[in-house]
């Protein structure tokens, strides 16, 4: 392979694993934007709850020696565990008392959650690293001309695809999809047809909450589980779902997939606009499309 | 109505004064940071009476920061009133040009757009060796007007200037919010397209309050570095801007004292919390926070307004 072809093969690889992350990440934040018009910063917490509960339970898992197919299970397991705890909590708890309020408070509370979250999380796990490398190398790499891929990577990108086609299916095939297509578009409306509107937000925002512990339980063992983990992923993820469209499903696929050809683009040719880029690409698409890429019209109200 | 707000004003400033002489070193390095964030908040505090929130006001804080450190460092520039003058007049440019995009905004896309900026300025900062990366700029020992104190002395200096801003902007704040752009702002939050009707360019209004608001963090980011003598890019990470957002529901939009109180008392509790509850400093955050927009919802300075029309 000739130099610019193999860097063409790197940029087109490393942008789509990171894309599969970032939808990953992303997809449960524009649900629960879309369904209940709430910008959760916790989302951020759901993600480090995440890889903190799936590098314990992993270790555990790996060291009492059980064999290691079940270790991915650990990892699920951890992800929908904490994703139901945190998400039901959180909900229940605090935000179905600030429904109707302005988005930008409801904004702030979350991100009042966020920070207080931060704290639990260290006192919980404490301040070191904590990793879960295990199921990463069980899985191996695949060797193709003089690129090394490694297979959990690989694994990954299947599973955004299958987040992917599930939510699709879902939210068009099946009749709750349907009903919270109907909240989506009009939740004044869809009330009185007689949806439980209540019900379908409680259950929007489990499901948003266990996507973003799923992002952190299958980052876990790429990399050293720290503290700060969701102060990152957070403003990441809302540039994803910002570009694509907040809200939009397809948006957030969207979104993921131009940030990570951005990102693995500028790693691979300009190392240091890494960071950069991803919020040009943002700042630009918002300024041609006010509300991303995916946006809704929306009647002008007064 | 005769505007009582510009003479305790002047009251607290002559208060501060004195203090500058009499109160301890840490006790001022300590005023200093808090009335250069509140000269952010006040900013911030303009746009919520809009209606408006911006995640995005480290972008100008930093922006200040690293106008006056870059200024040091590169153009040999030490006099604190140039530098102070400079951060803001570039802070306020920055804010022109942005402004012209994010006055098109509202609600969630202006906190978004403004949190795209400070983020690309973050991002530029990291990655860029020529601006300190990572580790930052040492601030260049500052003169004032050709004096150049060192030690203490410096210490009294910046807070006497920094008093001194901060009374000049409080001032002209003041001003503005009860001039009649400064007036609309309630009725812009309330219904906009209404205002538009009375022959109001909305737009023009907004992006007006974004410049004012970045000029007000520029100074506040320059007296910031000038105090700490230390600038690097977490000036403008998003968690810093959301810090003074905190700041501005904490304290309340009710008048422009407002920010300067809250700016102290977070200061404050955040000195003392360090050193003994460092791990719980986030979380108390976060509670008091919730605990503000869930039962105090015009923040601490409305506790004040309640109080007076009491009794």
């Amino acid at each position: 392979m000739s130099e610019a072809t193999l860097i063409g093969f790197a940029i087109l690889m490393d942008g789509l694993v990171y894309a599969a992350w970032l939808f990953i990440v992303a997809v449960g934040l524009s649900l629960i934007f879309g369904v209940m018009k709430i910008l959760n910063v916790a989302h951020g917490s759901f993600y480090a709850f995440g890889a903190y509960g799936a590098a314990t339970l992993v270790g555990l898992y790996f060291d009492a020696g059980l064999p290691v197919v079940g270790g991915f299970a650990a990892m699920l397991l951890a992800a929908v565990l904490i994703g139901i705890l945190l998400g039901a909590i959180l909900e229940r708890g605090l935000l179905r008392w600030v429904y109707g309020r302005d988005e930008v408070i409801v904004v702030l509370v979350t991100y009042a959650v966020f920070l207080i979250l931060e704290d639990v999380l260290r006192l919980i796990w404490g301040a070191d690293s904590h990793f879960a490398y295990q199921p990463y190398v069980a899985l191996g790499n695949v060797v193709a001309g003089d690129m090394i891929i490694s297979n959990y990577d690989l694994a990954l990108i299947g599973l955004a695809g299958l987040i992917a086609l599930t939510a699709w299916w879902g939210l068009n095939r099946t009749r709750w999809g349907k009903l919270l297509v109907a909240v989506i578009h009009d939740r004044e409306m869809a009330t009185a047809l007689g949806i439980n509107v209540t019900l379908v937000f409680a259950i929007t925002f489990l499901i948003g909450a266990v996507l973003g512990a799923f992002g952190g339980a299958f980052t876990a063992p790429k990399i050293s589980v720290t503290p700060g983990l969701g102060v990152e992923v957070i403003v990441i993820a809302f540039a994803v779902v910002a570009i694509g469209g907040l809200g939009s499903i397809p948006g957030a696929l969207v979104g993921a997939l131009i940030v990570g050809l951005c990102r693995a683009a500028a790693v691979h040719l300009f190392p240091q606009g890494e960071l950069f880029v991803v919020y040009a690409v943002m700042a630009l698409v918002l300024a041609v499309r006010p509300e991303g890429l995916f946006s809704r019209v929306q009647a002008r109200r007064i | 109505m005769p505007d009582r707000t510009l003479g305790v004003l002047a009251a607290v400033f002559v208060a501060a004064a004195i203090g500058g002489f009499l109160l301890p070193q840490w006790a001022l390095f300590l005023s200093t940071v808090a009335i250069a964030k509140a000269l952010v908040v006040l900013g911030l505090m303009i746009l919520w009476r809009t209606g408006l929130v911006s995640f995005g006001q480290a972008l100008y804080y930093g922006v200040g920061g690293y106008a006056a450190g870059l200024a040091g460092r590169w153009l040999g520039l030490s006099d604190a009133i140039l530098l102070l003058l400079l951060g803001g007049a570039v802070a306020a440019v920055i804010a022109w040009a942005v402004g012209l995009l994010l006055a098109r905004y509202r609600e969630i896309f202006f906190a978004m757009l403004s949190l795209a900026f400070s983020m690309l300025l973050y991002g530029l900062l990291v990655n860029t060796e020529a601006l300190g990366s990572t580790d930052g700029v040492n601030i260049t020992q500052p003169s004032f007007l050709g004096y150049a104190p060192g030690g203490g002395a410096l210490v009294r200096s910046v807070y006497l200037l920094t008093i001194v801003t901060g009374l000049i902007a409080a001032w002209l704040v003041q001003i503005f919010l009860r001039s009649t752009i400064g007036q609309l702002a309630s009725p812009i939050r309330d219904n906009e397209i209404r205002v538009e009707y009375l022959g109001v360019s909305v737009r023009s209004v907004i992006h007006l309050e974004v410049v004012i608001a970045g000029a007000l963090a520029g100074f506040g980011g320059v007296l910031t570095a000038l105090a700490v003598g230390h600038i690097d890019p977490e000036m403008a990470y998003w968690t810093t801007s959301g810090g003074f957002v905190f700041v501005t529901i904490l304290a309340g939009t009710g008048s422009v004292i407002a920010p300067f109180l809250g700016a102290l008392l977070f200061e404050l509790v955040q000195s003392f919390a360090m050193t003994y509850t460092p791990d719980i400093w986030q979380l108390m955050l976060g509670a008091a926070l919730l605990l503000t927009i869930l039962f105090v919802p015009g923040g601490l300075w409305s506790l004040f307004e309640r109080r007076r029309v009491g009794a």
